[in-house]
């Protein structure tokens, strides 16, 4: 009974130790973090581009300029919910974030954003005119102002083993198409222990699963909305498209497939547990690495499988823009022009290697030489890919807006999403394809609505 | 009655295991190896409820590749990469500022919530007032209702008061979410204040400080702490408030972990390292108090 | 176990005092004046009103407007249409049912785990303070830590610990090609419940360790002089004693499962039909941005939520029936 006394005072010590050494270091961290010195908040997504970034900036863009860079870094799905709460709300929190071309026109459109033209015309090394048209344009909203500039693009191709096909005896045409593709995935399965014929995504969310599948649904002829917005999503072209995309990855797609985002793909891939992976173009970098990578120099790249039409890849980009609220304005471009310059692009190709620099923006990314070499498997399919993509006439028909993996309205975020969920159920097995997409016309009609 | 009620301080040690008085049954031998069964048994099942927590310590010492092998490699050598990724050797981003909100937000929320708590629960055990189980019932309602039903009116006020990424805003949210359970733990604590005691410190003229002092702090201070620990325990918990209303200075830890699932290669032993160092601070105080968390969540059944 | 005497002696002195009776030592404290009764209690009561009831009237308002916020120019008084449209909301109907089952099952598995564990930790053996940290550890980490655990380093199909295991059972039958099962999409309900229930079971098992230990030995010694086997004890003297144990787990349990947002959210993201209600309002407001049809999603859940949770307290309002009015 003595210890009755002295167990609660026990537990109280503990606590007021944690208590002090929390106020302790918050003075501490307080000062690490605020700084004497101009500060700015970054919202970026976690690829492997804006990691190296991460790494890169204290060293060098804080070096040189004295502002002191906070980041944010979210996976995709967390980073797009993050950044339009804030950007919706105008929130301030932070004064650059990670945009694609999706949001880009619109959170224009919606005044959220700072336009960067008279920064661009003053910051005459940043050089605008090198930056590929198709990306500009993407990022140029309906008022002709350019709004954000790419950090890296990307189309979407083909990745297969080389080594693996040769051993199996199969080629890979330059341009296939999805039955080639089906028939290679079919053949390839197997071709080593626990090795599947093909990784495609399967993870619920618009821009993780519906990106590779909207470009499959684009070249069989189908669409989301047509030009007078009607909702397409089970009419049989768009029908079709699923069906032979989740019969793919159930026969010989990658396990776990239902959650399989980028990430997952890049995973499965890189230590060599898929024969095959149809996915952007900035997943070579990394596979090219032997740091992270298996089967560096054992990866061939071809152009996005088609059905109906000639080119099927999409067109990304992610890209930095300044949100209206920041009260940083100045010092968050010179962040911007900084991570997006030819000199980052080398700064990042000598300390990293120059296969995992942030490409697909700049013209003179692909007339360096030391970029040329090291990224010689797959520099000339990326630039291909990226400007065979064309936005504006992705599929057979018309369009209502412009972009190949989206509709460029608000609701195609949380739409995308919800028939994403029913697809990837489907690769789960847990509801049919019908079934799924019979649910997603029903949402896309009540989308439409608003429009017609 | 104060036979009855030893207090705190001349209460005899009841027996340590009530069992062991039980007369001896003739066949003790048999006796004792049911014993052992039972103790192995026993501690099998702990060692199987053990095993995830066991795997994701031991991952954390493996290195990336180690830890993603199957069959899982036992006896890979250790390593502390993955601890020094979690403190930022690639990322740069150091862990300190998440891991000093949220204990911010967890000692300063539940320092409040027991200036709340203790007060009204006094008001419900010691001198209730009346309809004291409504007003019970009340607190407890409020805790069912669903929380992210006010999020997005408490995110609006944040975002128009620049509370927005304040971790004091998490103090005061993290109150609110604990306070209903403090509330009834304290009072069953506090019901256990015998009338009569108060009584006879009143009869002999003690004032309200002494008899605070004196009588009632010494029977509540166990049922403070088990309180302290469960708010404690929660509020470091705590992700979706913290996650829609924090972005930059005012991250906790478990936020940080979300983001700290890279997108580039293999992340599985980082995430471990990350996942055990975040959760030690509530291991070590909850194995430290455990006595006091059994006690505490059971009174409430009884008082 | 300085615990057990304390459950014990702790014990003794409510039953004790549940018995003492009200009317005569309440004259003498009544003397107080009913605002200096009420007085300690108002800070509390004022601070959960505003805190927690005061955004409920906003989300009210918000719910009677057709708000989007990645389209600001249209936003306009709605009325009850979102209301309207949250009965014919398939996704609403589903994550109310799944909250449903998600909540009934993890509660109720949980206590007849955590009732078994505290019984065979409720006898003496060798290391048992050891063997009860080892139980309770789970609860013990932070729950996205404990998600995080699960999705990837026990459910992955690749890598996890648990197709580990298979592939290391196989080998030693000489199997080379062992069933890897991905987990999390051929059984996402049962995933997520299973790793709830393990991070739940120790909280039960708490609560029924005490009230284990608090029963009273010597109605216990009778019995079983009187010839009656550890079955008929059970059944007939501990069972009823705990009865109080387990409304309590159950009443706490499903206050924070129902709640439950990390696991969801971090497991499978929602996706499978796993999304609960907390997730599936979280989704409308943060990624649709559906502001008024998420603050309707949101009252609706509140008043049905209401109406059970008085069911429910009535229910379990026996927690306090044998108790005198003090």
């Amino acid at each position: 009974m003595i210890r009755f006394r002295s167990k609660p005072l026990c537990a109280a010590a503990v606590l007021t130790a944690m208590a002090v050494v929390a106020t302790g270091c918050a003075g501490a961290g307080g000062t690490a973090a605020g700084g004497g010195g101009r500060s700015i908040s970054v919202l970026m997504v976690n690829n492997p581009q804006m990691e190296d970034l991460r790494q890169l900036t204290a060293q060098n863009f804080t070096r040189q300029t004295g502002i002191h860079v906070n980041f944010t870094v979210l996976p995709e799905n967390d980073l797009r919910d993050k950044a339009s709460q804030e950007f919706s709300n105008q929130a301030g929190q932070y004064d650059v974030a990670t945009l694609t071309n999706y949001e880009a026109p619109f959170y224009a459109k919606n005044g959220w954003l700072t336009p960067l033209d008279s920064y661009v015309a003053k910051d005459k090394a940043f050089d605008q005119g090198d930056i590929l048209k198709p990306m500009a344009e993407s990022l140029t909203a309906a008022d002709g102002k350019l709004y954000a500039e790419p950090f890296y693009g990307e189309s979407s191709f083909l990745m297969y083993r080389k080594d693996v096909f040769a051993a199996k005896h199969l080629t890979m045409p330059a341009h296939p198409t999805w039955q080639q593709v089906a028939d290679l995935a079919a053949k390839a399965d197997g071709a080593k222990p626990g090795m599947r014929g093909i990784c495609l995504r399967g993870q619920p969310g618009w821009g993780e699963l519906f990106a590779p599948l909207t470009t499959v649904v684009n070249t069989f002829g189908g669409t989301w909305f047509t030009k007078d917005w009607q909702a397409q999503v089970n009419s049989q072209p768009f029908r079709k498209a699923t069906q032979f995309y989740v019969d793919l990855v159930r026969k010989h797609g990658e396990s776990g497939a239902s959650q399989a985002g980028f990430t997952e793909c890049l995973n499965n891939m890189s230590q060599g547990k898929v024969a095959m992976w149809y996915d952007a173009t900035s997943g070579a970098g990394a596979l090219e690495d032997p740091k992270q990578s298996k089967v560096a120099g054992k990866i061939g790249y071809v152009a996005a499988p088609t059905d109906k039409t000639d080119s099927a890849g999409w067109l990304a980009t992610w890209a930095w823009s300044i949100e209206k609220a920041s009260k940083h304005q100045d010092d968050a471009w010179k962040f911007i022009s900084w991570a997006s310059s030819k000199g980052y692009e080398k700064l990042a190709g000598d300390k990293l290697g120059w296969s995992r620099i942030p490409a697909g923006k700049r013209a003179s990314t692909y007339s360096n030489a030391d970029y040329r070499k090291s990224a010689s498997a797959f520099a000339e399919p990326t630039l291909n890919a990226i400007s065979s993509a064309d936005p504006r006439h992705p599929g057979v028909q018309p369009r209502p807006t412009a972009g190949i993996q989206f509709v460029g309205i608000p609701e195609f975020t949380s739409l995308g999403t919800q028939v994403s969920q029913g697809v990837s159920s489907a690769i789960a097995g847990h509801t049919t394809v019908p079934a799924a997409l019979d649910k997603g016309q029903k949402l896309a009609e009540q989308v439409a609505k608003k429009y017609r | 009655m104060t036979t009855h009620l030893p207090t705190v301080a001349s209460a005899p040690p009841p027996t340590r295991n009530p069992r062991h008085r039980l007369p001896q049954p003739p066949s003790a031998r048999r006796r004792k190896g049911w014993n052992t069964a039972w103790g192995l048994t026993a501690w099998g099942a702990g060692l199987f409820f053990f095993l995830p927590v066991a795997w994701m310590v031991l991952t954390s010492f493996h290195s990336e590749t180690d830890a993603a092998t199957n069959p899982p490699s036992l006896a890979a050598h250790l390593t502390l990469s993955g601890y020094r990724e979690f403190f930022g050797s690639a990322t740069g981003q150091s862990p300190l500022p998440a891991l000093i909100n949220s204990a911010t937000a967890s000692i300063g929320s539940t320092l409040l919530v027991l200036l709340l708590a203790v007060p009204a629960a006094y008001a419900l055990a010691i001198k209730p007032v009346r309809k004291w189980r409504d007003v019970l019932f009340f607190f407890l309602s409020t805790k069912m209702l669903p929380t992210v039903a006010g999020l997005l009116p408490i995110y609006l006020f944040a975002k128009n008061t620049g509370l927005l990424d304040n971790i004091w805003l998490l103090v005061i949210l993290y109150t609110s979410m604990n306070l209903p359970i403090a509330v009834w733990m304290m009072r069953s604590f506090l019901a256990e204040v015998p009338i009569s005691i108060l009584e006879a410190a009143q009869i002999d003229g003690a004032g309200l400080l002494t008899t605070l002092r004196r009588i009632v702090a010494p029977i509540a201070a166990p049922g403070i702490a088990a309180t302290a620990l469960i708010c404690f325990i929660f509020s470091w918990n705590e992700m979706l408030f913290a996650r829609v209303l924090t972005g930059v200075a005012a991250i906790t830890s478990p936020v940080f972990l979300t983001g700290f699932v890279t997108g580039e290669g293999l992340f599985l032993a980082q995430v471990c390292a990350a996942a055990t160092l975040i959760s030690l601070p509530v291991l070590a105080a909850g194995f430290a108090a455990q006595d006091k968390l059994v006690q505490g969540l059971s009174l409430g059944a009884v008082k | 176990m300085s615990l057990m005497s304390r459950a014990t002696s702790t014990t003794a002195r409510v039953a004790a005092s549940s018995r003492s009776p009200g009317p005569e030592p309440r004259t003498r404290l009544a003397r107080t004046g009913s605002w200096a009764r009420r007085a300690p209690l108002l800070p509390a009561m004022i601070f959960l009103v505003v805190v927690t009831q005061l955004p409920f009237v906003v989300t009210l308002v918000i719910s009677s407007f057709s708000w989007n916020s990645l389209d600001p120019t249209s936003r306009h008084f709605a009325g009850l249409s979102n209301y309207a449209r949250v009965f014919t909301d398939n996704e609403l109907r589903s994550a109310v049912g799944t909250t449903v089952i998600m909540t009934v099952s993890i509660v109720a598995v949980s206590l007849v785990l955590g009732l078994i564990i505290a019984l065979l930790l409720n006898r003496a053996f060798l290391g048992r303070g050891i063997v009860r940290t080892l139980f309770i550890a789970p609860f013990l980490l932070v729950p996205v830590a404990a998600a995080l655990l699960w999705k990837d380093a026990l459910y992955n199909p690749n890598y996890g610990l648990l197709n580990g295991l298979l592939t290391w059972v196989g080998q030693l039958f000489g199997s080379h090609h062992p069933a890897q099962p991905d987990w999390l999409s051929t059984m996402p309900k049962t995933a997520v419940e299973t790793s709830l229930i393990w991070q739940w079971t120790p909280f039960m098992m708490l609560i029924l360790l005490a009230g284990l230990q608090s029963q009273p030995t010597d109605a216990i010694e009778a019995a079983r002089v009187d010839g009656a086997g550890p079955l008929q004890i059970f059944r007939y003297l501990t069972l009823p004693h705990l009865r109080r144990y387990l409304e309590l787990g159950t009443l706490l349990g499903s206050i924070y499962i129902v709640q439950n947002f990390d696991a969801v959210f971090t497991l499978t993201s929602g996706g499978l039909g796993t999304a609960n209600l907390p997730y599936s309002i979280y989704e409308t407001f943060y990624q649709a941005h559906e502001y008024g049809q998420a603050s309707a999603n949101a009252v609706v859940v509140l008043v049905a939520t209401i109406v059970i949770a008085t069911f429910a307290l009535r229910v379990v309002s026996s927690l306090f029936r044998e108790e005198t009015q003090r």
